[in-house]
């Protein structure tokens, strides 16, 4: 029995083993594709998407554009500020517009944690999470898992280390559940100001210092530093985050072992990673963006249309 | 002139009396005139047959928001104080954080007439401690306690100044009224939408930890004794703070403490999947506060329970949870929250909840009624404690319906509701005539 | 395995199989006029292991190596909006730019021609080849677009609602055509 995908791609933290792997098996195919002359497929040929995002990001909306363009599907993109949400339109409404526009699938980031469900729970297209508040980047922690698998080639029993601002990452809790369902051993590193409460009854364990999570991990996948942090009173300064938890190259030469390096982007490169161990031999910061495009695919692909009532007429006769 | 009123065979809790039996209540001019077996009523009195029923002294809540003036939109003080009676409640006291703010004589005044024109439940005003409630000049205490005010405020907020708090106790001492403080440390709580603590961070949401209101129930317990005047501990929601105020009592402080139905119930996984009808200020925590202000009610350390109950339009709350409002509505089923949840759930009997709902808070607010003594005025509840009914809000009086426990099939509900001898409130199919 | 209302025949047993990829395989030089532009494409999933063999039988009667590739048709159906859940998608793979080579693209059943139709949608995203065929192990009829096969290794009239199940060695233990007649 093969698994199947919600309506709406919230999080990975209800998300089951194989619902995992299979969107993870799924994205391996859409990576083939990425790399032809003509990068489209007519799967998703028709259907309107709109890309909502509330929060200004360059890079993960154009790694959903590409997604959806190379699945032939049309695209549409608003932008929080000028668009009438920032006039006060609440969430709600924006919701019924988009239901009312038929469009037939949404991808949104928004600063509000639940919102993406919040969301889902209102309006019939699929809706996929980009990152809602705090609290998962499903898309992210995804990648980021299929990178680990390519790079290793397995995610049971490998050690994945997050490093950094743990408390107000929604991609440290992406990887935290989607890693520990597939078996790897998951660790977070950070000043304790900036790891949550209650963060080791999740499965995880806490390093306090970065030298101690390069002596145990296998990959660390460092996240970057929001200067707010700093203004928030959460850290000192950032040249002290970065003397005391930044991930650089004399650190790395004492690691027991070669660490295969990730980081989400932007890159704070001098805060919390180093630019020569970010375009090092062990990064493979490039690759998690090319496994984003062909994961955004996927998910895209397995979440889209399907009404499985009207099944019978594919069916008859081995092949057609 | 109202038709005396004789309520016939049921059982009679009067907890200031320690009464407990069934009898006889009749009321004659707005005030109870006899509690016995087998009474006869003056002729053409109203006879009520209320058999297998409680009748107890009406219910006193001595904290509800009732919007008005300014968001009359979510609920008014005539919808509130209707609200009011079909809880079994026959008096309420309104905080100030209306808009404006009610913080002078007119505004206390205006409360006033409107209770009264209303006619239902008595709603009094509690007036800000501090103008506008904006935590830096004194409120003029003397002019809004002579309009009608029983306490002071600035609940919505906490009183930020030790030194405003200081002198709030102190200046209030004169007019014998209690200062009730919304204990909130507000650098730690800032942001924060629900507890701090394992649900938050798997939800991704800015937690309020339990110091941010222990830090301000010490400081006002220490102020209180400071002052030898009266603090009143709004909303008390940690094991802590139970504590903090289980010494402070040992040691002979004036302070007194509320605690809300659904802080004595709930707990934060009602936040789980974001529910913003779990949503409210303080947060509800873990289930060892819950337990520990169940025993604080029990022994006395909390002395009332109140609703806070705070209304807000349908689509307020239909929002992501960091941006909706905090707070639900409570008066229509405090009593039967209370009543499933801690009497059948054997924590109390119904004499010590009837003294945590009526009796106490009446002492402690300086209010009429809160017995049935004769001489009491006549404001009385009967309540059905054996049938369930189900939460359905969209039949509440109230004008909004934000409640956590829509649908819910309690026991313990309001059939008849007496204020000043007259009935302002019955519920079909009993008690009859 | 007996079932209740169904007839089973064996329409090619081991033997009949080889035979006619055989003829398959010199049917399809004469076709393309010898093999030096010759390309097998053979669709998931069966199709590529017919193309292996007869691509491997080819290699023997001529003593060349024959260019082989595999597509998947799942992104190119045009009833995926219909299917749930989403079918697993195969691996695509072609030896190099097609245009100006003869591709011929293998399946094992030919049916309503949708298949094929996908085939040659996603074949025209990889270049202009100078020709296109097709062969297949069967053709049972039944036609919904207007598509032919080049080379057939055995014909057979099916109703619809039944079945012609291909099997073979590599993924299924064994080498036979089996028709099953629907209800």
């Amino acid at each position: 029995m093969t698994a199947t995908l919600e309506k709406d791609l919230v999080g990975l933290e209800f998300l089951s083993a194989e619902q995992i792997r299979l969107i993870l098996d799924t994205a391996e195919p859409f990576k083939e594709v990425s790399e032809r002359q003509i990068k489209k497929v007519p799967a998703l040929r028709g259907k309107t998407i709109v890309n909502l995002f509330f929060e200004a990001s360059t890079r993960t909306r154009i790694s959903f554009e590409f997604a959806e363009k190379r699945l032939s599907a049309d695209t549409v993109n608003v932008a929080a500020s000028g668009s009438s949400v920032s006039k006060g339109e609440t969430l709600v409404d924006t919701a019924k517009n988009l239901e009312a526009m038929r469009i037939d699938m949404v991808v949104m980031r928004h600063g509000a944690s639940g919102a993406a469900q919040f969301l889902g729970n209102r309006i019939r297209s699929n809706v996929i999470n980009a990152g809602d508040g705090k609290h998962e980047h499903p898309t992210q922690g995804l990648l980021d898992m299929l990178t680990i698998r390519d790079k290793v080639g397995r995610i049971e029993g490998v050690k994945v280390c997050l490093v950094g601002d743990i408390m107000h990452s929604r991609v440290a809790r992406s990887n935290l559940w989607g890693l520990t369902k597939l078996g790897a051993e998951v660790a977070v590193c950070g000043p304790r100001s900036l790891l949550p409460r209650g963060i080791e009854q999740l499965g995880v364990r806490a390093f306090g210092r970065v030298e101690e999570a390069i002596e145990w991990a296998d990959v660390l996948n460092v996240l970057r530093l929001q200067l707010e942090r700093m203004e928030k009173g959460f850290i000192p300064s950032l040249r002290e985050y970065y003397r005391v938890f930044g991930v650089t190259t004399e650190r790395l030469e004492r690691a027991p072992k070669p660490l295969t390096i990730m980081h989400p982007g932007p890159m704070n490169r001098g805060v919390e990673i180093d630019s020569r161990v970010a375009d090092g031999p062990h990064s493979v910061i490039l690759d998690q963006v090319t496994n984003g495009v062909a994961v955004r695919m996927a998910v895209l692909y397995l979440l889209a249309g399907g009404r499985p009532e009207l099944a019978d007429a594919a069916k008859g006769g081995g092949s057609e | 002139m109202t038709r005396p009123l004789l309520l016939r065979g049921g059982r009679v809790i009067d907890p200031r009396r320690d009464f407990d039996q069934t009898a006889d209540v009749l009321v004659v001019d707005g005030k109870i005139a006899e509690v016995g077996p087998g009474l006869t009523g003056p002729d053409g009195a109203d006879v009520r047959d209320v058999r297998g029923l409680v009748v107890a002294p009406g219910l006193v809540d001595v904290h509800v928001h009732l919007r008005e003036p300014g968001n009359e939109d979510e609920e008014t003080i005539a919808t509130g104080a209707r609200a009011a009676v079909a809880g079994g409640f026959t008096a309420v006291c309104a905080m100030p954080n209306t808009d404006p703010v009610t913080d002078n004589q007119a505004a206390v005044g205006f409360i006033v007439r409107q209770s009264v024109r209303a006619g239902l439940a008595r709603v009094y005003p509690i007036g800000a401690v501090s103008v506008g409630q904006q935590g830096e000049q004194l409120a003029e205490f003397g002019e809004m306690v002579g309009a009608g005010a029983v306490a002071v405020s600035d609940d919505g907020k906490p009183v930020v100044s030790g030194h405003l708090m200081r002198t709030a106790l102190e200046y209030a001492r004169t007019f014998e009224i209690p200062v009730a403080d919304h204990c909130e440390e507000p650098t730690l709580a800032a942001g924060g939408a629900m507890h701090e603590g394992l649900v938050s961070t798997r939800l991704g949401l800015k937690g309020i930890p339990a110091a941010a209101e222990e830090i301000m129930v010490a400081r006002d317990l220490l102020l209180a004794d400071l002052t030898g005047g009266h603090v009143h501990l709004c909303h008390m929601s940690t094991r802590g703070s139970v504590e903090l105020i289980r010494s402070a009592k040992a040691r002979g402080v004036r302070a007194s403490a509320e605690v809300t139905p659904h802080h004595l119930v709930l707990t934060h996984a009602a936040c789980e999947g974001y529910d913003t009808h779990a949503k409210m200020n303080p947060p509800l925590r873990e289930p060892a506060d819950v337990a520990a202000l169940r025993e604080g009610l029990k022994d006395g350390t909390i002395d009332c329970i109140a609703s806070d109950h705070a209304p807000h339009a349908y689509d307020e709350k239909d929002a992501a949870f960091d941006d909706a409002p905090f707070g639900i509505v409570g008066l229509e089923t405090a009593f039967a929250v209370a009543h499933t949840e801690l009497v059948l759930g054997k924590v109390l009997t119904l004499p010590e909840l009837v003294r945590r709902m009526s009796t106490v808070p009446a002492v402690l607010f300086r209010l009429p009624g809160g017995t049935l003594a004769a001489g009491a005025v006549a404001d009385v509840c009967v309540l059905d404690i054996t049938n369930p009914w189900v939460v359905r809000s969209a039949e509440f009086q109230s004008k909004s319906r934000n409640t956590p426990f829509a649908d819910r099939e309690l026991v313990g509900r309001a059939v008849l509701t007496v204020v000043a001898g007259r009935v302002v409130h019955e519920r079909e199919g009993r008690p009859t005539r | 395995m007996p079932r209740a209302q169904t007839n089973n025949s064996t329409l090619l047993d081991a033997r009949a199989l080889a035979r006619a990829l055989q003829r398959m395989a010199l049917e399809i030089i004469e076709l393309a006029h010898g093999t030096e532009v010759l390309v097998l494409v053979g669709i998931q999933r069966r199709g590529v292991e017919l193309a292996a063999r007869i691509a491997a039988i080819i290699e023997e009667k001529e003593g060349v190596r024959i260019p082989r590739g595999a597509i998947d048709i799942t992104l190119y159906r045009d009833d995926l909006e219909l299917v749930g859940p989403k079918p697993v998608i195969g691996a695509t793979h072609l030896p190099g730019d097609l245009s100006g080579k003869h591709v011929v693209i293998v399946d094992d059943v030919l049916y309503t021609g949708r298949t094929v139709r996908a085939a040659l949608d996603e074949l025209a995203d990889f270049g202009r080849p100078r020709r296109i065929s097709l062969a297949v192990l069967v053709d049972r009829g039944g036609r919904e677009l207007p598509i032919q096969a080049d080379v057939v290794g055995e014909t057979v009239k099916v109703r619809p609602g039944g079945r012609v199940d291909v099997r073979i060695e590599e993924l299924d233990g064994r080498d036979e055509v089996v028709v099953v007649e629907g209800p």
